[in-house]
Formats: structure tokens, C-alpha cells, sequence
């Protein structure tokens, strides 16, 4: 036997240089290390400092190096030369490009801008793309919030400024029972793990609700396999057990909330809308006096259990609904696939750290009436939702119910429980409305996206009252639709309906892939032409890094930089990365240059804009503004003194409000690449009635005045929409659409069947989708070393379907839909709810793409649930086209999906398979290094 | 046939959490990214964008469904990793001596250089935790990141493994497990931490903490309504909940 250690050197040099910037893997926009050996990136790691990493970094964020070496970046602008879709292009020059964009562009602005839609995916820089749109003047401008959790951000910003993620988190440090629905190991993606773990180490509980138990439900002490889409009928049940127990907060709905506001109840065009003074405030009745006041009124002690002209209020309207019967836990147990005993087990145990487990803060703090509090007092029960409930048709007012649940219990703005993030809390009427009023060669009267208080608020020609938009958002089939419909944009645009446009520009989008619902279907309609054999979209541009399934369906491609090569900024304008106790915003920076012909897009529409002389973006004598994207960060300002970014204004010390500073990215750079800002101490929690929090909100450029407001658990809006249902507005919505206004747009959150449940019983089961944590919102799972992790997705099936069908591993289903069947590979899943089966999404590629070979196993075997999902309900034979979609914001509803599932032979390869797409970019090399 | 040094009393090594890891692979890029670069050779990946693309890994998640007799299927997250074994089977198999294990430390390293890449080491190794570098022609393994937690070029709060310093959850930690004092041990202690296939002799020094029960929420008692409401009507249970009668 022989021993011998060898000499080793422990201390080798770890890199020649540290660059600190922004994550791009995902929307979680993390701080990153980003180490150079020789000029080249040798290493990512989090960044320590970061508010929102503060220094861990998930499996994507740490195999960024594969990203920005990847054999599918695109090189050179492309200009196709065949048919659509055929993958013939021909690489030319920025200038042509450039040049051929701004000739197709230029007239369209002059004659027709709303014949030019521009629609951005995964994009995160929407306060400067929206901009951009609204100077060019076309009304058909979104991102991809429609098809992704537009229910979750417009739920809570209408019930209480704000919803989950980047508007605000649990106090991690504090909750002591933490649940979570329908979040599918996404959105928050490393905060919620921090989260997790903190509440793990000190003892805290928490419990999943969702029909899949993996990743945050795997480690959830409590798993409750809901049937999709019954998550509002639970929520309701719980508030039913609450109301029931008496376990609510009087106290803060009295004070906080527009619980003791009275609904009028006089005939007319005013019932169901809240009683105000003559200056429109809503009036409370003061237990003292027994006198109707404004809400505001100083001292006021509001009434929960008041009536006032034979008009009661707020909570005794909701108790009385939510204490019925169809909400007791025994009504709504099968159909929610849990068990009266565990509903009420879980309001129990709800309850129990709410009311018996209180917190405080030694904090006083003044409220906006005036009242000092000695105290922060807190409940420290914390939810945490996202797709898994908001992708539903029913998804709004489950949205809506799991906010007003969060209130009932007093547990918002509180110590323990949910805090917004700044700049939120932000009421939907302090946010603008929609506009989509065009004329050539003008600007949009203002921004594109917004929250209506009511019909008025529709984005409706003024001449026929018909679509504004091309994807039909803010119309009566969805009044709050506050993130648009990117699903509908090509269906809209190749059925003509509203009307025809000539060209569409996406940016990061997949959609002829993964983004789309109906898959299949719209790479027709991308290669659909008319009688003269013109394409139904006669022209389309596309920006992307990657060689994606859509390039092949551009006519001009604009090859975007990898994150590492690139400017951004992560503005508190739009979706910044602001933690509870912060205010903070980022940057990215070239921390390496391209090596390629390619160009950050965001820079390239700061040349668009110059050249079509788009207002903002060319000086008064008509030269560009802005050399670059860069250039507009630090010199753009959206009112005066307010930038895209808030810290090192002015000479390099103001914060919030302050003129261009032409240092600020340098010292941003030097800063780690971010500007965070701590809330002051009294100013923590209670931020929608907190002076202190309201005051520092206004010094730092989030609004101009103090905003302080009630929580809508009457969402008066939507009432105005029903009014109108009912014949009481000017604006009248289509007959064929009034029962459905009334039924939908119901001010106090209701739950109805998923609209895809009319597939009746020959579709028994549930399908559904969930991104793996190593890969969730990824662009781009070609990455080397994620698809070793992931590489195939099979479809799971739960143990009744599995023995039933007598499946064996390795054997295939044919899973078929109203829309349609796919051949895929199955595999066996026991935690999982007994009538759901589901899959890994956006793992299938096409052949061709991503510069993958054409025998990977994403091409072969990987597959997308999307082909069985259509972006219209099926035909009602009334000439009308529904969509697929939440009938309050038009969310696109891919979870309501319906399925039969039946054994088949293997196939050779998961069916449909589409003929591989020739690639833009050559061939990978095999192996690495 | 290599020897091992006598039980050192540092026994550097990890403990992993299987109650909070939520299996996202964190630890298994960046462990990947850091060895990729750092000491030995490259960790290389074949057909890296094609077919079967396969690399080599010191760090790997698997993930178990497990069903207990009572109660729904459960899901646990397992990473795993060299467990730095004191009776290191893969050291004494060794036969040119590039398997050792370090008598300040305890951590097992490859010595690459005399590595002949015959696997004996490999299938020595009950936990299946080294993988032959398909490109080197050399056995990899987790070096505990030996050129990170001693590396005075990096600030002290970085000398730490990197799929440590990386993990969200919080769910590794590292420390010298042969001090009883240590945070690591106390924790060991506190959650009940297990060694893996202790039956095997092998004395790893990594410990595993196990999963928390789970599925109680039945045991919680349902909250006693206020009052009758069918005989007291709403009014009656207002009038209750807010303190008027």
C-alpha cells in the first residue's frame, strides 16, 4: 500500500476580472458575478450584494456561459429570399436592414399606424418599447402578460395595488405559515426558494396547493392535489370557514378597506356603486356619531354593520354571500378534489397563526387619516399564487378571492405577512388608462396599457365603436384586458377581424412555437396567403438572439446581443427589482462585446426611431436623440427629473428626482450594477395608508402626490361594467355578450366552471404545463448543459389513468382534444391529482432549430401540449369568435384544457413532427471544450 | 493499492438538507461551471447539441417518488456528491495512487496526473459518485472546491464550495463535521442527520438531513363557528362578530 499526497496550490487565481451585471435567463433578474479570464467569461456566480439574489444563483443564471457561447446565436441580419417559413435567407448589412425597415415602415405611420403591430415577449424593457410605439402612433402595442399571468397583476392591482412577484413578496423574514397555489417552480424563482428555506430554518410551515406535487410542493409540509381550476371555490370555502368563526380582521377591514363603504341599492344606473359625497368620496357611516362621512374623514371609526338609507355595506353584502351554503366546505369538496375535513383543517390552521400567533413591531407610525399607531402589529400567515390560477378563464376572480382572502385576515401590508415591493403598492386609479386613439403620422393620444374604472375607458374607435385593437383588448369580450392578447394578435390579423394590418414586429416571441396556443395552426396562418397571393400578414420582422422556430417565419431578422453583450435597464418605470424593504433598480452592460453582427435591440429602435422621426426619439431640428439604447437610459426623461433610472441622478447623488447625469452607468458599474434605496424604517409596512411611506414614495419620483387609498374588496369597475350590461351607460356592449358582462364582471370575487369544461366527459382529464426550475422561462434550452437536466418531456400520468390504461415505462398515449391529438411518451406519477395528467412545456423543439441537430431528443421525443389548445373556443355556430381567454382581462386560458388519454404503438417519433426547418446559423460542433 | 491516512480529527465536508431542497439544480451548474475552469481538467460534455448529449458531472440531483402507506406520494429531492468517505473505497482500489484522501482535511481528491483512468475507483464507489472525463481520460470527482476554501484570492466569505454559496434553498452547508461544536454538527444533531448506506463501512462524512413528516394538516382541529347562525340569523352573527352583544 502506498500513500502520496501531492503539492497543491489552493489559492489559484480565480479570474483576471469581476463584472457585475444583471441575470437575463429569466424574469427573477438576479445581481451576477461575471468572471473574465483573457477577455473571455470564465465563470458566473450570484452577486452577494444584489437585493434580489443576495448572492445564490439558480441553475440557469449559473450556466450563463453556455448561453452566450451558444451555436444557435444569430449572426448577421437576414433578409428571407424563399417562401415563408422555407428557412431561405440571405445575410445583409445593418444598413440595409435598417433601411428596408424603415421603408416599410415610414408610410404605414404616415397613412395607416395601426396597419403596423409591434408585440414583445419575454421582453424587459417595456417602459422604453411602449414608448417607442406610442410616439410611432399605432394602438397595437403589448407584451406577453396576456398569455402569461395577467389575472394574478390586474386582480391585485384592482383589489389592493398590487399581486404577487414584482409587486410585492411575504415578509419571509417573519410569516410563519406560508401557502402557496398553482405557482409552478416559476415567477420569483429565487426568491421564493430563499423564502422557503428561511422559513424552513426557523419552523415554519408551508403548504402547497396545486394538482402537482414537484419542486415547491415536493418540500411543502402539506400538499393539497386541487383539481384545476377550483382554486376560487376552495378560497371561498376558506373565507366561508372564516366568516363563519368569526376569524376576520374588523378591525383593518374597517379602517383599511372599502368594507364599511355602502352599495347603493336604489333602481337605476346607480346601484351597485358606492355611496359618495359630492367630491366623489365614498362615505362610511362613523360608529361615533352615527353620521355618513368621507372615508377620510379624521377620527372616523367606519362601521362594518351600518345601513343608511336602506343601503348596507361592503362586508355585510360579502358575508352574506360567502356564509351560503354553496360555499360550506361539504358543497364544495368533490369538486375541488379535497376533502371537507382538510378545507377545514386548512382554515383552521390559517386562522390559528393569524389570530393566535400575532407579531409586532415597535414602530409607530401615522396613518393618512392622521391617527398615530404605537405599533406595528402583524398576522403572520403569507400566500404567495401565480399561473397555476391566474392561466384559467376563471382566473380573475380567483385571483381576486385569493387577494380578498389575504385581507379578510388582515395580513397584507403587516409585519409576517404579504408586502408590497416600490413602487407598489399602486391602486388601478392611480394608473393610467387605456389609449388607442391613432391618426397618421401622429402619436397615440397616451400609453397603450392601463386599467379602466369603467365602459368609458374601452378601447373602442370613437367613430363605430368597434376594436381599437387588433388583439381586441379593452373591448367587451375583455374590459381590463391590462396586458393585452398577444395569443390573438396572428389569428386577429389573418382573419381580418377587426381588420387586416400590413406589418407585425415581434421581439423575443416564439410564435410559431412555444408562445402560441394552436401551434400547428398559426405557422399556417404566418404562410396563409390571399387571392393575389399576397401573405394574409404581408410583412413581419423579427428580433431574437437565438435562432428560434420563428425566425424561419420573419421576412427580416434583427440578430439581438446575449445578455452579457448588451444595455438594458431594469427601470422602476416599468417591472423593476424592487425588494419590500428597497426601492431598487438595474442595469446591463456590455461586460463582453459581441463577436458577431449583431445588435442590443433596444438600440436598434433607438435608430428606427430617428430615422421615421418618431417624436421623442429626434431633436427639434429632426437629428436622432439618442446615439444608442445607452444614451436614452441616461438622458430620457419621462417627467422632469424622473429617468428610466432613479439612482446617481443629477451630479451623481440624487435619488429618485434629479437631472441626467451623463455618469450614471459608470456608476452604476461601479455600484455592482443596480441603485437600491432603502425604505425608511416608520415607513415598512401599512404603505397604502402610511404617511411616512407615502411621503418618501413622492421623493422618489414614484407618483406626484401622496396616494393613499382603500382596498377594493368591492371592485366598483367592474360593476360599471355590468350597469352597462344592464342597459346604464352610454356605451352599450353587443347584445350576445350582456349575459356574460353580468355573469363575469361580478364586483365581489365569485368562482364559475373553467369554460373549458364544456368539453364534457369525453374529455375526462385536466392537462397541464409547468417550466422545470432549471429551465423555467429560459430562452433557449439548447444550453448545453440544462439540456443534459432536461432533455425530454415525458407526459405524466397519475396511478388511476396509468393502471387503468395498462401502461408500461417506455410506453406512448395518444393524448387527443377538441383541438386536436398528439403521440407522446408517457411515464408513471403518483403525487399528482387523480384525473390530471401533465408535462414538462416548451422542451419539444422543431427540427432545425436552436441550432440542435435533427435528431435530439427534443426534436424526436420532446413534444408541446400548445397543438391541443386553440386560441378560440370551439365553434358555437353563432358567427362569433370566442376566445380561449379570461372574459374580464382576456388572459389566454391554458389551463382549462380537457384531454382523453389511449394507449398507442410507439411511434417512431412523438407525432405531429414537422419537416425540420433549414438552420440561419451552421451546424454545433459535438463535443465541448 | 493506495492507503488511506489515519482519521484526521478536520473532516471537511457538506450537509444537505432534504427537507428544503426543491431539486433545481442550482448546485449542479454551478459546481459544473466552477470544476469546468478550475482544478483539473475541463468537465466536457459530448455531442453536446445533439442526440445523446452526455457530460461529466461531480454533482448530480436525482429525484424519488416515494409513497408511504398513509397519506399522498411524496416527492424528495436527493443531491449527491462524493460523501468524502473515511474508509474511502475508492482510495485503497486505486492503483497508481492518484485516489487519495488528504490527512489535514480529509477530502478525497484524484490526482490527475497520475490518473490512468482505469474506473476502478468508480465501481468501487457504492454511491456512484465519480464519473471518467470522456475527454481527459481522467476520473472526476467533487474536491469539495479544495481550490476555493482555502483561495486567499477570494474574500473569506467565498471560501465556500460553490454549489454552497449558490444554493437558493439554503439547503447545503458546509463544515468540518469532525468538530462537534461546529455549525454543521450542531445541525446534524438538531435534525437528526443520516449517513448514507452506513452499512456499507464506508464512514462518509457527509451528512443527510431527512425530510420533515409530512401531510398533518387532518390532525388540526376545525375552528368552532362564532354562533349558531341558523338560530341567530345574520344580524345576530354581525351583532357577534363585532362585539355588540
Amino acid at each position: 500500500m502506498t500513500r502520496h499526497e501531492p503539492r497543491l496550490d489552493t489559492s489559484p487565481r480565480v479570474s483576471d476580472e469581476v463584472r457585475r451585471t444583471t441575470c437575463y435567463m429569466c424574469a427573477c433578474r438576479c445581481g451576477i458575478n461575471v468572471h473574465l479570464k483573457s477577455g473571455k467569461v470564465s465563470y458566473i456566480e450570484g452577486n452577494r450584494d444584489h437585493p434580489v439574489n443576495k448572492g445564490v444563483l439558480c441553475a440557469k443564471g449559473s450556466s450563463g456561459i453556455m448561453q452566450v457561447t451558444a451555436p444557435s446565436r444569430l449572426r448577421k441580419p437576414l433578409r428571407r429570399v424563399g417562401p415563408r417559413g422555407s428557412g431561405a435567407f440571405e445575410e445583409i448589412s445593418w444598413d440595409e436592414a435598417l433601411g428596408i425597415a424603415t421603408r416599410w415602415l415610414a408610410p404605414l405611420r404616415a397613412t395607416a399606424p395601426e396597419k403596423f403591430a409591434f408585440f414583445t415577449g419575454r421582453d424587459q424593457s417595456q417602459s422604453f418599447t411602449s414608448f417607442w410605439a406610442q410616439a410611432f402612433g399605432t394602438p397595437n402595442y403589448a407584451a406577453h402578460g396576456g398569455f402569461c399571468s395577467v389575472n394574478m397583476a390586474a386582480a391585485g392591482i384592482y383589489t389592493m395595488g398590487g399581486a404577487f412577484w414584482e409587486f410585492g413578496q411575504p415578509d419571509w423574514d417573519r410569516t410563519r405559515l406560508f401557502v402557496l397555489f398553482g405557482v409552478a417552480e416559476d415567477h420569483d424563482s429565487n426568491p421564493i426558494k430563499m423564502g422557503i428555506g428561511k422559513i424552513k430554518a426557523r419552523g415554519g410551515r408551508v403548504i402547497g396547493v396545486n394538482p402537482i406535487r414537484t419542486g415547491y410542493n415536493a418540500v411543502a409540509d402539506d400538499w393539497i392535489g386541487i383539481t384545476p381550476g377550483t382554486d376560487g371555490l376552495l378560497i371561498l370555502a376558506l373565507i366561508h370557514e372564516l366568516l363563519k368563526a368569526g376569524k376576520v380582521d374588523v378591525d383593518y377591514l374597517a379602517r383599511w378597506t372599502n368594507a364599511a363603504c355602502l352599495i347603493d341599492e336604489t333602481e337605476g344606473e346607480e346601484k351597485g356603486l358606492l355611496l359618495r359625497d359630492d367630491l366623489g368620496k365614498p362615505l362610511v357611516i362613523d360608529r361615533r356619531t352615527g353620521d355618513a362621512v368621507p372615508y377620510d374623514t379624521a377620527g372616523v371609526r367606519p362601521d362594518l354593520a351600518a345601513t343608511h338609507r336602506g343601503c348596507r355595506t361592503v362586508f355585510q353584502h360579502m358575508a352574506e354571500r360567502y356564509l351560503g351554503p354553496d360555499y360550506a366546505p361539504e358543497a364544495v369538496a368533490a369538486r375541488c378534489g379535497v376533502s371537507a375535513t382538510r378545507i377545514r383543517a386548512l382554515a383552521a390552521e390559517i386562522a390559528d397563526v393569524a389570530f393566535n400567533q400575532t407579531i409586532a413591531i415597535e414602530q409607530p407610525w401615522t396613518d393618512f387619516r392622521g391617527e398615530t399607531h404605537e405599533r406595528m402589529l402583524g398576522r403572520p400567515v403569507s400566500f404567495h399564487a401565480m399561473r397555476g390560477i391566474s392561466a384559467h378563464s376563471n382566473g380573475f376572480q380567483t385571483a381576486r378571492a385569493l387577494h380578498v382572502l389575504q385581507i379578510l385576515l388582515g395580513t397584507v401590508e403587516v409585519p409576517g405577512g404579504f408586502r408590497f415591493k416600490p413602487p407598489y403598492p399602486k391602486p388601478a386609479h392611480a394608473h393610467p388608462t387605456p389609449h388607442s386613439y391613432f391618426m397618421p403620422g401622429r402619436p397615440l393620444d397616451g400609453p397603450h396599457l392601463g386599467f379602466p374604472q369603467g365602459p368609458e375607458h374601452l378601447a373602442l374607435k370613437l367613430d363605430d365603436l368597434s376594436p381599437a385593437r387588433i388583439d381586441r383588448g379593452f373591448t367587451w369580450e375583455n374590459p381590463l384586458s391590462a396586458h393585452g392578447l398577444m395569443h390573438m394578435v396572428i389569428p386577429n390579423a389573418v382573419a381580418g377581424d377587426p381588420y387586416r394590418i400590413d406589418t407585425l414586429m415581434l421581439y423575443m416571441a416564439n410564435m410559431s412555437w412555444n408562445s402560441s396556443m394552436n401551434t400547428g395552426q398559426v405557422m399556417e396562418m404566418l404562410t396563409r396567403k390571399d387571392g393575389n397571393g399576397d401573405y394574409m400578414i404581408p410583412r413581419i420582422i423579427y428580433s431574437d438572439a437565438y435562432a428560434s422556430e420563428m425566425v424561419a417565419y420573419a421576412d427580416l431578422v434583427l440578430p439581438d446581443t446575449t445578455y452579457l453583450e448588451r444595455h438594458d435597464c431594469i427601470s422602476l418605470l416599468d417591472r423593476p427589482i424592487c425588494e419590500a424593504d428597497h426601492a431598487a433598480d438595474a442595469i446591463r452592460w456590455p461586460v463582453v462585446e459581441p463577436d458577431r453582427d449583431v445588435r442590443g435591440f433596444q438600440s436598434v429602435l433607438v435608430d428606427l426611431g430617428g430615422r421615421l422621426g418618431l417624436p421623442g426619439f429626434v431633436t427639434d431640428d429632426g437629428r436622432p436623440k439618442y446615439r444608442d439604447y445607452a444614451d436614452y437610459i441616461v438622458n430620457h426623461q419621462r417627467r422632469p427629473g424622473v429617468g428610466p433610472l432613479f439612482g446617481f441622478r443629477g451630479h451623481g447623488k440624487e435619488v429618485g428626482r434629479g437631472a441626467p447625469n451623463p455618469n450614471q452607468i459608470n456608476a452604476y458599474i461601479a455600484n455592482g450594477g443596480f441603485y437600491a434605496a432603502e425604505v425608511p424604517e416608520g415607513a415598512k409596512f401599512f404603505k397604502p395608508w402610511n404617511r411616512a411611506y407615502q411621503d418618501w414614495a413622492v421623493s422618489m419620483g414614484f407618483y406626484d402626490t401622496p396616494q393613499p387609498y382603500l382596498f377594493q374588496i368591492y371592485c366598483e369597475p367592474m360593476r360599471r361594467f355590468q350597469l352597462a350590461a344592464e342597459g346604464f351607460h352610454e356605451r352599450q356592449p353587443p347584445d350576445f355578450l350582456r349575459e356574460r358582462i353580468k355573469a363575469t364582471m361580478d364586483p365581489l370575487p365569485i368562482w364559475y366552471e373553467p369554460f373549458g369544461e364544456a368539453a364534457g366527459e369525453a374529455f375526462p382529464l385536466h392537462a397541464l404545463t409547468q417550466r422545470p426550475m432549471a429551465m423555467y422561462h429560459s430562452w433557449g434550452s439548447q444550453n448545453a448543459w440544462l439540456r443534459q437536466i432536461h432533455g425530454v418531456n415525458p407526459l405524466y400520468v397519475p396511478t388511476k389513468v396509468w393502471q387503468a390504461q395498462g401502461f408500461r415505462d417506455g410506453d406512448w398515449a395518444r393524448l387527443s382534444s377538441q383541438n386536436g391529438a398528439i403521440v407522446v411518451p408517457v411515464a408513471h406519477m403518483a403525487a399528482l391529482n387523480e384525473d390530471t395528467v401533465w408535462t414538462w412545456n416548451a422542451i419539444g423543439k422543431r427540427k432545425g432549430a436552436w441550432a440542435l441537430s435533427p435528431d435530439a431528443p427534443e426534436a424526436t421525443k420532446g413534444f408541446l401540449l400548445n397543438h391541443l389548445i386553440s386560441e378560440l373556443l370551439p365553434e358555437r355556430g353563432d358567427g362569433h369568435r370566442w376566445s380561449n381567454s379570461d372574459p374580464v382581462t382576456g388572459q389566454a386560458a391554458w389551463f382549462d384544457l380537457r384531454v382523453r388519454i389511449e394507449k398507442v404503438p410507439p411511434p417512431d417519433e412523438a407525432q405531429p413532427a414537422y419537416p425540420p426547418i433549414p438552420s440561419p446559423v451552421p451546424p454545433a460542433k459535438g463535443n465541448r471544450p | 493499492m493506495t492507503a488511506l491516512p489515519p482519521p484526521s480529527d478536520k473532516k471537511l465536508g457538506l450537509v444537505i438538507d432534504l427537507d428544503t431542497c426543491v431539486g433545481c439544480h442550482a448546485c449542479v451548474t454551478a459546481c459544473k461551471g466552477w470544476n469546468d475552469q478550475g482544478y483539473g481538467a475541463p468537465l466536457s460534455d459530448q455531442d453536446a447539441w445533439g442526440a445523446e448529449p452526455s457530460g461529466t458531472f461531480l454533482n448530480r440531483v436525482h429525484s424519488y417518488e416515494v409513497t408511504p402507506e398513509a397519506g399522498p406520494a411524496q416527492i424528495v429531492h436527493f443531491p449527491k456528491s462524493c460523501l468524502h468517505c473515511e474508509n474511502a473505497p475508492c482510495v485503497t482500489v486505486c492503483p497508481t495512487g492518484a485516489s487519495y484522501k488528504r490527512a489535514e482535511d480529509g477530502i478525497v481528491l484524484v490526482n490527475e496526473s497520475a490518473c490512468i483512468g482505469c474506473g476502478l475507483c468508480a465501481w468501487a464507489c457504492p454511491y456512484g459518485a465519480r464519473e471518467l472525463d470522456q475527454a481527459a481520460g481522467v476520473m472526476k470527482k467533487c474536491t469539495l472546491c479544495v481550490d476555493r476554501i482555502y483561495n486567499e484570492n477570494l474574500p473569506e466569505i467565498d471560501r465556500t464550495p460553490a454549489c454552497v454559496r449558490t444554493c437558493p434553498a439554503g439547503a447545503r452547508h458546509f463544515g468540518d463535521l469532525g468538530d462537534p461544536e461546529s455549525a454543521v454538527s450542531l445541525l446534524v444533531a438538531e435534525r437528526g442527520g443520516i449517513e448514507l448506506m452506513p452499512e456499507q463501512g464506508t464512514k462518509p462524512v457527509n451528512r443527510y438531513l431527512p425530510p420533515r413528516r409530512k401531510d398533518r394538516l387532518e390532525e388540526t382541529a376545525p375552528l368552532a363557528p362564532l354562533l349558531d347562525i341558523q338560530a341567530s340569523g345574520f344580524a345576530g352573527w354581525l351583532d357577534r362578530l363585532l362585539d355588540r352583544i
